[in-house]
């Protein structure tokens, strides 16, 4: 079953066409990989299905709703999970504060009593636990990394965008982070869009992957049938 | 009179004056950092302020009336303050010059619309006999010291505006979001916060204030349809004295501005005090552009 369907969509930075006809369809419970070089289109993709964007024509389905119209917070409360490129975290704000901004997606879904921070969003990332009080400005790239995918996952989503979640982060909070998203996808059943440079990781986390060039889809298929190899040509330069 | 107690009483006085600021200016500070916008018709809010405090006592006249006078005037405000949010405000939220324009036009139409009303000149609200005392303190060093009841009531409601606000900012689930909105606002929103609803409460929240600063205006001289005018030439000096969008860097400026007004005016007669004071934070910016505290917000980067 279809959870978000991408119909045509086309989204523009003042006069200047950034994507063209987009479509993609993601299944419930899966995991898809936005694969492509730089300025190609994946970030502002993804922008689009959180609302962060506007879309200039076609249609965003989810969970059964157009919400083409509706603004950013009321895809976040319809179940859409954002973790930005390059983190966002609030600098000023500390950790349990931001997770705390988190649950706004929660308003008109859940009563107040089950509004809280879920305890497994500290079981993924016990970090969290340790500097809860720390400003998030202070925190090391990785700390801010895995902030920002507990402060989606604190609004309980159905679905969580990941822009380049991994970038710029060493490689052993990068392992943490991969094992985490694992887990969100196993444990919580969260259906996951990942934009992702590095295509092992891709591979080996997603089911299904697009390749996008000049703001188009050029290529998708399965990470079963197709090997990594056999689109690298697309991607590196 | 000792000097010792003349120069208290200036204190006091200054201290007093930047109670009335702090409130005519919060909300200036406040939609500015959120919102990025000037709101020109932020004086009318203080002088609708004055002439509800007035209605008010002619409904309501004795002694409570001016406790019922504080909220209803910021309520009032609070109210014409979200319908200007709502109504041009938003609409022109991406052109901060057309809301600057936009903004003093309805300055002007709330002037001539209170003239209208209650004519030219000025209306008088007289502060209830409980206020119409002085705390004088006769022998000692501080002999010949008088406290007027007005200004230590001054002083206590912009305490308490204070520190309710403080208190919404950093300790409520809405403060939270003002301050995630003001931080990153599109982040923000994505992450499920009304960021829409924020600007209006806030924007409004800001006006309500000045309406209490209105009220207050109202004890210390008549409320005419440009008294606004006055108080916001010293507002805006605060809000860039104070660095946009803090709440501590509001109030810290305005202590300055009412301290440095107050003690000048030992010294040079009112209008030269003012030049000075002109003077004074154009120095000040020269070196310390970004005001006394600096809030880093996305709204103040581009």
């Amino acid at each position: 079953m279809t959870l978000l369907d991408v119909q045509a969509v086309s989204s523009a930075y003042g006069q200047s066409k950034v994507l063209w006809d987009v479509s993609m369809g993601v299944e419930r419970g899966g995991a898809v990989a936005l694969i492509g070089r730089n300025g190609v289109g994946k970030s502002t993709l993804m922008n689009t299905i959180a609302g962060v964007q506007k879309l200039t024509g076609g249609k965003i389905m989810f969970d059964g709703e157009d919400v083409s119209a509706k603004p950013a917070h009321g895809r976040a409360r319809a179940g859409i999970g954002y973790v930005p490129q390059g983190r966002h975290v609030f600098p000023q704000l500390s950790v349990m504060e931001n997770l705390t901004v988190g649950l706004a997606a929660l308003s008109g879904r859940k009563g107040l009593s089950e509004s809280g921070i879920a305890a497994h969003i500290f079981e993924l990332f016990p970090k969290l636990t340790q500097i809860a009080n720390r400003k998030a400005g202070l925190l090391s790239g990785g700390e801010q990394q895995q902030l920002a995918i507990g402060r989606a996952l604190a609004g309980q989503p159905k679905l969580l965008l990941l822009d380049e979640p991994t970038e710029g982060i060493q490689p052993s909070v990068v392992q943490q982070i991969e094992e985490a998203l694992r887990r969100v996808r196993k444990e919580l059943g969260v259906t996951i869009v990942i934009i992702e440079q590095y295509l092992d990781f891709a591979w080996s986390f997603a089911d299904h992957y697009h390749v996008m060039q000049r703001g188009k889809i050029i290529r998708s298929g399965s990470t079963a049938v197709d090997t990594a190899a056999d689109i690298s040509h697309l991607v590196n330069i | 009179m000792q000097e010792s107690a003349f120069l208290l009483g200036q204190v006091f006085n200054g201290v007093s004056v930047a109670s009335l600021f702090v409130l005519a200016a919060l909300g200036l500070a406040l939609s500015f950092g959120l919102m990025r916008v000037i709101n020109m018709a932020h004086g009318e809010m203080l002088m609708l302020g004055g002439y509800l405090a007035y209605m008010t006592l002619a409904v309501v006249p004795g002694p409570l009336g001016l406790l019922v006078a504080l909220p209803v005037a910021f309520l009032g405000a609070a109210l014409l303050g979200a319908v200007l949010e709502f109504t041009i405000i938003h609409r022109l939220s991406a052109r901060p010059l057309d809301t600057l324009l936009a903004t003093w036009g309805v300055s002007l139409i709330l002037q001539q619309a209170a003239r209208n009303l209650f004519g030219a000149i000025g209306v008088q609200v007289i502060a209830p006999g409980w206020l119409d005392h002085t705390v004088a303190i006769s022998s000692g060093v501080l002999g010949g010291l008088t406290l007027p009841d007005t200004r230590i009531f001054i002083l206590l409601v912009a305490a308490i505006v204070l520190g309710a606000i403080a208190l919404l900012l950093n300790r409520t689930r809405l403060g939270l979001y003002v301050r995630a909105v003001n931080q990153d606002r599109p982040v923000a929103a994505a992450m499920g916060v009304n960021a829409r609803l924020v600007d209006l409460l806030v924007f409004s929240l800001g006006t309500g204030v000045a309406g209490l600063a209105g009220v207050i205006l109202a004890l210390l001289g008549p409320v005419t349809p440009t008294v606004g005018q006055s108080y916001i030439v010293p507002a805006f000096l605060v809000v860039i004295l104070g660095g946009l969008g803090s709440l501590v860097g509001t109030t810290i400026a305005s202590l300055i501005v009412g301290l440095f007004t107050a003690l000048i005016e030992i010294f040079v007669d009112v209008s030269l005090a003012q030049v000075l004071l002109l003077v004074f934070v154009i120095v000040f910016i020269q070196f310390r552009p970004q005001g006394v505290i600096t809030v880093r917000t996305r709204a103040l980067e581009g």
